[in-house]
């Protein structure tokens, strides 16, 4: 099993070297201390009931020892930590800038060309990386165990963090900061590439394969399946039986929920709100290929014959006071 | 229950009550004021964030109404102490008619907040409530404004607007901590004048003199707490970037 | 047993419910913080059947976030912050010093019943929707976003802070003015030094919280904008205030325990404390420095790196006080004439157990794990091994100490020792693995973990149901010895604080003649009263600061 997770950036091995010194330096002391009172306890074990013990009421000498010694030793903990830590805090000059927005519970993450990811992030290695982070509602954080590094994503604020990947791989990366109910799956990968590879990626597209299975990947992966739940009781609509079907909208009207209205729903999901649920889905203009959406739709499709939920609509309204 | 002045069951002597009674006051007053700090901060921090928005804030308090409030406070803590004085010399009258004079500013000063607070109230400047720090430059004569201050505050809210786009938004803070704060002081003032309602029945009973007056002193200690809370409130939200005119 | 003691003096619901006794005030807190101390342990209990799995099928993710939540707010307001100062500081502190009672009895009791208050408040918010903030309640989710009943849970929490502050009070102005004649400062218990320093923070800490959470719930009701950006607001000034008082709060949790094990150790090592002086000067020491470390909480705010690098240091300095304790403690053993009883043995465990809470502490203060470390099961494996492995530890210590003079009666001691070792087992298998969970990068607050991260949540649970058991069995046998157990004479172990030479249990007004204190503190040499023999000296006691 293992005791710490890959090292894969420039911090994860010098965070380690501390980490390793730390715990030589605490070990030493619990185990000294352990050692003692186990030993005192055993070897002073009161011997006839009305023994008392030695009375020493102190050691001025002593008590300087442990005190002085103690404080050069933590003052290196402290050294060598911060420098650590000033080093994280300075960017340098030459990096390769993500812009990251962190939401309720998904990440959008945008690479220099424009191009964004949702839950996923493509670098080169050896690359000095920034990520430009905002918060569009409550306080997350973007941390990648691998890399030994995180840092919190605050609302009203542009939080930066930065590091240098060392090794080709795919490593998760989680929010650090509880930002409500799906805090725990709103996480991702982040993949290091050799750079002729991320040149590759950065200008091709993917999707191959069975479209229906494409889609119910991306609904996944673009996080549809944190709303669109299939009892109907998350923010957005179930897509049980809802491909043909006549669908009614906030306003009263109905639609037939054709290609083009799915379509819509993905690019302007504005536009015709069903009835019983807030208009809080974000627009996935950009962030999908027509390829997507078609993949999309197909998945979308294959429900169609499934029932449909006994009661659709919110259970609760996006912020509902007590 | 006991008499004021006998001596409770835990104590050994009546000095020891009293000096724990007198102990227990400064030590509560130690608290409160790293309650009131919590808020101090707070502004301080708000403040330093939103110059321009706390500044047009601030010149919607009445200086006229604030500055009396100060002056009758000052006079209340003066008669307070008098109070205090007539006690440990004996002069058992004077007690209960200066303790009757501070109770008096006390009412005049909550007085005057209610003045005041419903003044807000009517130029919507109540947080959560409709707020709006503009009202006044648009409705002069609601607020009762001359022509020449409605042209100041028109002035001042689109100076204010150029600096800050969210002028409204960073003002309703400053009105947020102005009743935090104010309204904090005025329920310590509120308590206060309880206890000095109890006070001067006790001395209308002629319960102190030299030999035992801590009441009078203690409840003395928080009085006088209470005014240098308004003393730093005074400046802080009143005067701050004020224009006299 | 006495023929008339505190616990038969006056009979009656009314006789409790309005007693002035700080004694019986004492009890009336002790089933009140066990009542939450279930509450909260109900919460822990779910929590860690439901991390037996990835994807966590016990229950819902908002269900989850409410349960860690309420299981923080239980137990740290209600059962860690009262349980050692209210319980035995309560009973113990005017028995020490030579006095009747509390400075205000009065205010002792309205302290229980502000703590009550505020507890149904919290309740009916666990009650009516449960809270899923945190127990932090960061802003905005907590002002903003949370659909969860966080309004009555900040005003029980913040009513609740002022059954601290008036305990507070009445401690600081009880041990300045009422200590028996020839009870001064240095010969003090190092029990009340540590509910001194409680007490500093007590009064100057819990009124910031008050503020913090009375803005955060106006923001709430209100649409105000403190911590909200949109209105200009900033969640981080929410952070700064609410650590300023939330972090010396650990040291409220923490100081009375050490309290408690300063009190045990001499006693069952039968000599006095080695280093009296230092330890009551860090306990001082301790809720100074407390007071200027809490953005150690921040360091991954984006906030400045120079007070990142200022706060990481004050925080080192923190320990060396509390090594201070430690080193004096282990030192107290050398040359003891060491009992095995179980207050000695939640003693012991709580040296071992706090030593690890305190040197991974030091992972925490160290700016450049911390950024790894930070919101991680390691920050949750620190802060359990200090609560439950001390706080707790020294709780159980001292009730079992106590518990002849509170009750007259004994525990069973064989059963006692056997439940201090399960606790003591259970509690390292289910918090250890946490560590490493935390360097793995498992953060906190999850309701669903990767796969790869299972077997040590398993390994966590398992000792998790061992340490449940360790809990469940001095409740029993405690409620047991009460009406069966051996009664105890006057100091059966013995011990010399003051308050073993008072009956078991002690009289309404706890002496019958004010003492006269001529003895310095942990003499076992020069007090024939005690019974002992061994080596008791023929010279005079030594003046305090003779060595």
């Amino acid at each position: 099993m293992p005791l710490y997770p890959e090292q894969a950036s420039n911090f994860a091995p010098q965070v380690d070297n501390l980490v390793i010194f730390m715990i030589a330096v605490c070990l030493f002391f619990a185990v000294a201390i352990c050692a003692a009172v186990i030993y005192f306890f055993f070897k002073y074990h009161r011997k006839r009931p009305d023994d008392i013990g030695v009375p020493i009421h102190g050691d001025l000498r002593l008590e300087i020892a442990w005190i002085v010694l103690p404080f050069f030793l933590l003052l290196a903990m402290f050294g060598w930590g911060a420098a650590i830590y000033v080093d994280y805090r300075r960017t340098p000059a030459d990096t390769l800038d993500i812009y990251v927005v962190g939401k309720q519970w998904m990440w959008r993450l945008q690479q220099p060309d424009g191009r964004k990811e949702i839950n996923e992030l493509h670098v080169p290695v050896n690359r000095n990386i920034r990520l430009i982070m905002a918060s569009e509602d409550v306080i997350h954080d973007f941390s990648v165990p691998s890399f030994r590094v995180k840092m919190d994503v605050v609302p009203g604020h542009y939080n930066n963090m930065w590091f240098r990947p060392t090794k080709p791989g795919r490593y998760h990366f989680f929010c650090s900061q509880y930002c409500g109910t799906n805090h725990a799956v709103m996480g991702g990968w982040v993949t290091v590439m050799e750079p002729d590879n991320y040149a590759k990626w950065l200008s091709g597209t993917a999707a191959s394969g069975d479209p229906v299975a494409v889609g119910e990947k991306l609904y996944t992966e673009l996080a549809c399946n944190t709303c669109h739940m299939p009892d109907g009781k998350g923010r957005g609509p179930s897509y049980n039986g809802v491909y043909g079907s006549k669908v009614k909208l906030a306003d009263g009207s109905t639609v037939i929920a054709d290609d083009a209205y799915i379509r819509e729903s993905i690019l302007q999901p504005n536009a015709k709100i069903v009835a019983g649920y807030a208009p809080v889905m974000p627009s996935f203009q950009g962030l999908v290929t027509e390829d997507q959406i078609l993949a999309l739709t197909a998945y979308i499709k294959s429900m169609k014959d499934q029932p449909p939920p006994a009661k659709p609509g919110m259970s609760e309204p996006a912020t509902g006071k007590k | 229950m006991h008499r004021t002045g006998e001596l409770y069951g835990q104590f050994q002597t009546l000095e020891q009550q009293k000096e724990t009674a007198t102990l227990g006051m400064w030590v509560f007053i130690v608290q409160e004021i790293l309650f009131f700090g919590g808020l101090f901060l707070a502004y301080t921090v708000n403040r330093h964030a939103h110059p321009t928005a706390f500044g047009v804030g601030g010149n919607m308090l009445s200086l006229k109404l604030g500055g009396a409030n100060t002056v009758v406070l000052i006079a209340s803590s003066l008669t307070m102490a008098m109070a205090v004085w007539s006690a440990t010399t004996s002069k058992k009258k004077l007690v209960t008619l200066f303790l009757i004079g501070t109770l008096v500013l006390g009412c005049v000063f909550l007085g005057v907040k209610v003045v005041e607070y419903k003044e807000k109230f009517d130029h919507h400047l109540i947080p959560g409530h409709g707020f709006d720090i503009s009202y006044c430059s648009k409705n002069a004569a609601a607020c009762g404004l001359s022509a020449k201050d409605a042209a100041t505050e028109v002035e001042e809210i689109e100076n204010g607007l150029k600096a800050d786009p969210d002028l409204n938004a960073h003002a309703q803070l400053y009105f947020s901590l102005y009743f935090g704060m104010t309204g904090l002081h005025a329920l310590h003032m509120v308590v206060g004048a309880g206890l000095l309602l109890w006070l001067i029945l006790q001395a209308g009973k002629g319960r102190f003199d030299a030999n035992y007056n801590t009441p009078v002193e203690n409840i003395g200690l928080y009085w006088h707490f209470v005014d240098i809370v308004w003393i730093y409130l005074f400046p802080l939200l009143y005067l701050i970037n004020r224009h006299l005119a | 047993m006495p023929r008339e003691h505190y616990l038969n003096a006056t009979y009656g619901m009314r006789s409790w419910l309005l007693t002035t006794d700080h004694k019986r005030i004492a009890l009336l807190y002790l089933i009140s913080v066990t009542f939450f101390f279930f509450v909260g342990g109900l919460f822990a209990t779910l929590i860690r059947i439901h991390l037996l799995t990835p994807g966590g099928y016990l229950v819902t993710p908002e269900m989850y976030n409410k349960l860690f939540t309420m299981h923080g707010v239980a137990m740290i307001f209600f059962f860690l912050i009262p349980s050692i100062p209210a319980v035995l500081g309560n009973f113990l502190i005017p028995i020490m010093i030579g006095a009747k009672d509390l400075a205000y009895p009065k205010i002792n009791l309205l302290s229980w019943y502000i703590y009550l208050v505020g507890g149904a408040f919290v309740l009916y918010s666990f009650a009516t929707g449960g809270l899923d903030t945190g127990w932090t309640f960061y802003t905005p989710l907590s002002s903003i976003y949370s659909n969860s009943a966080v309004t009555p849970a900040v005003i029980g929490i913040f009513i609740n802070g002022f059954s601290s502050i008036l305990t507070g009070l009445n401690f600081i102005v009880t041990v300045h003015t009422m200590r028996a004649p020839g009870m001064t400062w240095m010969r003090l218990p190092l029990f009340v030094w540590a509910h001194y320093a409680t007490s500093i923070i007590f009064i100057l800490g819990t009124p910031v919280i008050a503020i913090t959470l009375l803005l955060a719930g106006l923001e709430r009701m209100f649409n105000l904008g403190f911590f909200n950006p949109a209105y200009g607001g900033d969640p981080i000034l929410f952070q700064h205030m609410f650590w300023f008082y939330s972090h010396p709060a650990v040291y409220i949790m923490i100081l009375p325990a050490m309290g408690v094990i300063s009190e045990i150790i001499p006693t069952f090592a039968r000599k006095p404390i080695f280093g009296y002086d230092f330890i009551a000067a860090s306990s001082i020491g301790i809720a100074v420095i407390g007071f200027i470390v809490w953005a150690h909480h921040m360091f991954l705010t984006g906030q400045s790196t120079y007070s990142a690098v200022a706060f990481s240091f004050l925080t080192f300095l923190v320990a060396i006080p509390s090594a201070v304790k430690v080193f004096n403690w282990t030192s107290t053993l050398y040359k003891g004439s060491i009992a095995y009883d179980t207050p000695m043995l939640y003693g012991l465990g709580f040296i071992g157990l706090f030593t690890i809470g305190g040197l991974t502490g030091l992972f925490l203060a160290c700016l450049g794990l911390d950024i790894h470390l930070h919101d991680t099961y390691f920050v949750v494996a620190h802060f359990h091994y200090i609560m439950v492995g001390g706080a707790i530890m020294g709780y159980l210590g001292g009730i079992h100490f106590w518990w002849p003079k509170i009750t007259g009666r004994m525990y069973p001691e064989s059963l006692a020792r056997i439940a201090a070792i399960v606790l003591f087992v259970g509690f390292n298998l289910t918090f250890f693995p946490q560590f490493i969970l935390g360097y793995l990068g498992m953060p906190r607050r999850y309701h669903d973990y990767p796969p790869e991260f299972q077997v040590l949540n398993v390994m966590s649970t398992a000792g998790a149901s061992i340490l449940a058991l360790g809990y469940l069995l001095p409740m029993i046998y405690l409620t047991w010895s009460m009406r069966y157990g051996k009664v105890a004479g006057k100091n059966p172990w013995p011990a010399t604080g003051l308050e073993w030479t008072t009956d078991s249990p002690p009289l309404t007004e706890n002496f019958h003649d004010t003492p006269v204190v001529d003895w310095e503190v942990y003499d076992f040499e020069h007090r024939p009263e005690l019974g002992l023999s061994g080596a008791i000296s023929k010279k005079p006691a030594p003046a305090h600061g003779d060595d």
